[in-house]
């Protein structure tokens, strides 16, 4: 498994994430960097994402969309607070408007990544989530449970072909 | 708001539960009610310390205090608790599927790696003879 840790921490509204990636981290970078690459990851298959705006820089930022089973459309945004490729990498992640403005109501989610060499050519990705409140929390989890049914069905898709 | 409905404010139930000792009298509460004496028995500190923690735990509407005879029942509400917990698993599902999805991209030939890499068109075919 990918994952081999993930430590919720309710009192400082965070989610720390560590996952070992069959690749170095020049490679895994890309992931981020890329945004044909970052389209394939972020959004599930039924919702997914198509960055129309990313610039993987301090003080730069990225537009995105995701499009639903329906044709039904959500917008995000990222702002890029640091960077330091091919090593760490922080970001703020939340919801805009159908012109791509940033939604200031809805809640925002502050990323920090890290990438770290783990032999064989592998690397160690550390994610740490941090919410500003517990209600954007909730807010957000609750919007997200698509993903979460989604991603719960495509995990029966792969049992049953199996 | 989940936490909210039930009775409680969602800051003040992940505040409660940021304290061992009121994590551990929620757990001990949910299996069965305990009086606040019996409770303040099982801890190094002072009845009126657990009392405090009780209020506190009370409040965020994780346990509900019921009088019986003389004493105080603390009971576990084991909706908030779930609802409480339920928000950040959500995230976590997002996250893993996203790492799913990098691993798979990462398991892909090195070939469609070097075409995703550069931002020029695929190559046209060569036309047909």
């Amino acid at each position: 498994m990918a994952v081999i840790s993930t430590t919720p921490d309710p009192s400082a509204r965070t989610l720390t994430l560590v996952a070992e990636l069959a690749a170095p981290p020049a490679r895994v970078w890309q992931l981020w960097s890329d945004p044909r690459q970052l389209e394939r990851w972020w959004g599930p298959p039924t919702w997914p994402a198509t960055f129309v705006e990313h610039d993987l820089v301090a003080g730069g930022g990225s537009r995105y969309r995701m499009t639903g089973p329906d044709g039904e459309q959500a917008h995000g945004w990222w702002s890029v607070l640091a960077v330091d490729e091919p090593r760490s990498l922080e970001l703020e992640d939340g919801f805009a408007d159908e012109a791509g403005q940033p939604v200031p109501d809805l809640p925002t989610t502050r990323m920090r990544v890290r990438l770290e060499e783990a032999g064989a050519g592998s690397t160690r990705m550390t994610l740490v989530s941090e919410f500003a409140t517990v209600e954007q929390m909730e807010q957000l989890t609750q919007m997200g449970m698509v993903e979460g049914l989604t991603l719960a069905m495509g995990q029966m898709d792969e049992l049953l072909a199996a | 708001m989940v936490v909210d409905q039930q009775g409680g404010d969602a800051d003040r139930v992940f505040a409660a539960l940021a304290d061992a000792t009121r994590r551990d009298i929620v757990l001990r509460v949910l299996q069965h009610a305990e009086s606040v004496s019996a409770l303040a028995s099982r801890y190094a500190m002072s009845f009126a310390a657990v009392q405090k923690h009780v209020a506190v735990l009370e409040r965020a509407g994780l346990v509900s205090k019921e009088r019986r005879g003389r004493e105080q029942l603390v009971s576990g509400r084991i909706d908030a608790v779930r609802a409480a917990a339920r928000s950040l698993q959500l995230y976590e599902e997002i996250w893993r599927g996203r790492i799913g999805r990098m691993e798979d991209l990462l398991a892909e030939p090195l070939r469609e790696d070097a075409a995703w890499l550069s931002s020029a068109p695929p190559p046209t075919p060569p036309p047909a003879p």
